[in-house]
């Protein structure tokens, strides 16, 4: 098992001590162009979480390949996956194949940002696209919108994914005083706490259906957090929004993770995976038995 | 600079100073770093830190000036001693210190980070508003400061020929840039991170978007 950061919630140039305390560094999103994000107020904290609205704040792969890869190698000692956007099917396609090189550890596709226009192709289509020009790992980043998470996981792996990533942040609002939204996009993606159930749900969902690895992450702050995830299917955790408030979570989860093992007689992770599976009984059958 | 930690330190006091608190804490190994330098302190109960520049340090202490206008800083002023938080800092880009002839210039809870700024450049002039009496009684924390309550703003009455070195709310920085081009003046934003991670805290700095906890939050044209 892996502990990893979530796309997008750390910046390896400005604290290369904190990716390095992960087994891998996931880059913020790389989409075609330059992108200099949307217009601040960005982010809102909420009673229990937050809302982000940054917008891909990115350099273009261009200058990410040219600029940014090399200076990620000499940063941090860790494999790099890069997170990839776009606007078409095309565009990640095209960026896929510009970072398939020996620097670039893993490809993460970010299908599923809640602070931009979508494609219009589907997250199986992008993926299929991605899969025709590149043999490096594809995870594909699930929205946790989607109401049959199973059969999107189904979609993408039968498109070529190599993995999955569940899930991104939910889309969300917050009002100021004066009942107009603080972020100036209105909407953004809430992260943190409250995200917990959901992602449990959303990765559930898509272990009864594949076998495939899952870095799973939503509002992880804790060893037990983390756990449970795996009992739910997760193969790797990844850390968010808890960077923010804590950017000694890594190492700090992992400890706890052990402990929480431990205390229940477990050797490794393994032993706790999808033991929240089955049986899942139905008030119908649990009224036969 | 030095490199920033994180450690859970505790309350040595909260003190009312006019409408707000000046939150004491033990200072245990973290380093103050420059005037103008801010920290991330724990806010009890919330989920996001809250970014704060250090007012005052006295040996073995940080303090910092905390407005309660929300639920985290209300929570950081409802704070006991004892109570412990985690700290992280020094953190962003404090003041230049290289100066001849400042002079301080603050607004409101802008003049957060001046009392110890004061300290460094050895109790320089310094020029500072409030809206209201109550909230003037701030003033007493920074050294050799004249006070102007609204409608009188600290432009009307901001002396020339001296550098500028100021911290406040965004139309107060405007109109100091406009009268001292070169003014070093300390900006604000919401933070989530404070280290770099997020991109939360740009602000649109003479059309270019600036990281406000890297490049920031002290910022100078020249």
């Amino acid at each position: 098992m892996q502990v990893l950061n979530a796309s997008g919630c750390l910046d390896a140039l400005t604290a290369p001590h904190v990716a390095n305390a992960f087994d891998a560094y996931v880059t913020k999103t790389v989409t075609p162009e330059p992108r200099e994000g949307n217009a601040p107020v960005r982010i809102a904290e909420t009673e229990h979480g937050m809302l982000n609205a940054i917008g891909l704040a990115n350099p273009g792969r261009d200058v990410f390949v040219r600029e940014t890869l090399p200076r990620l190698a000499e940063a941090i000692d860790r494999p790099i996956w890069v997170s990839v956007g776009g606007f078409s099917a095309r565009d990640y396609a095209e960026t896929v194949e510009q970072l398939t090189r020996d620097d670039v550890a893993c490809i993460e596709l970010n299908l599923s940002c809640p602070n931009v226009d979508e494609a219009p192709e589907s997250s199986a289509e992008i993926v299929g696209a991605c899969r025709q020009v590149t043999a490096k790992p594809l995870y594909a980043k699930v929205s946790p919108h989607s109401w049959d998470v199973g059969e999107t996981a189904r979609a993408l792996e039968a498109a070529g994914a190599d993995g999955l990533s569940m899930v991104n942040t939910l889309r969300g609002v917050a009002l100021d005083a004066t009942l107009r939204p603080v972020l100036s996009r209105g909407t953004g993606g809430y992260s943190g706490a409250p995200l917990r159930p959901v992602a449990l749900a959303a990765v559930l969902a898509a272990r009864r259906v594949t076998d495939l690895p899952i870095v799973a992450m939503g509002g992880v702050e804790t060893g037990r957090h983390a756990l449970e995830l795996i009992a739910c299917g997760a193969t790797h955790i990844a850390l968010g929004t808890v960077l923010f408030s804590d950017p000694d979570a890594p190492a700090r989860v992992r400890e706890e993770l052990a402990r929480e093992l431990r205390a229940r007689g477990f050797d490794t992770p393994a032993d706790a995976f999808c033991a929240a599976l089955d049986p899942v009984v139905s008030l119908e059958n649990s009224r036969k038995s | 600079m030095s490199r920033p930690r994180r450690e859970r330190r505790s309350v040595v006091a909260v003190e009312e100073v006019g409408p707000y608190s000046l939150v004491r804490l033990e200072r245990g190994t973290l380093d103050p770093g420059t005037p103008g330098q801010f920290f991330m302190l724990e806010a009890p109960r919330r989920p996001l830190p809250r970014a704060l520049s250090l007012c005052l340090a006295p040996p073995r202490e940080l303090a910092f000036l905390v407005d309660p206008v929300g639920p985290g800083t209300r929570a950081l002023c409802a704070l006991e001693p004892g109570d412990r938080i985690h700290v992280f800092g020094p953190l962003g880009r404090g003041f230049r210190l290289d100066v001849a002839h400042p002079v301080l210039v603050g607004g409101g809870i802008g003049i957060a980070p001046l009392p110890y700024l004061s300290e460094a450049l050895e109790r320089p002039p310094a020029v500072l508003g409030f809206r209201s009496d109550h909230h003037a009684e701030a003033a007493a924390l920074v050294p050799n400061a004249e006070v102007v309550i609204e409608p009188v703003l600290v432009t009307d009455v901001l002396p020339r020929d001296r550098e500028v070195l100021a911290c406040g709310p965004e139309p107060m920085l405007e109109a100091v840039r406009e009268r001292a081009p070169n003014a070093q003046l300390a900006w604000e934003a919401p933070m989530a991170c404070g280290y770099g991670a997020c991109y939360g805290c740009v602000v649109e700095i003479d059309g270019e978007l600036k990281r406000l906890c890297l490049e920031g939050p002290v910022l100078c044209r020249s």
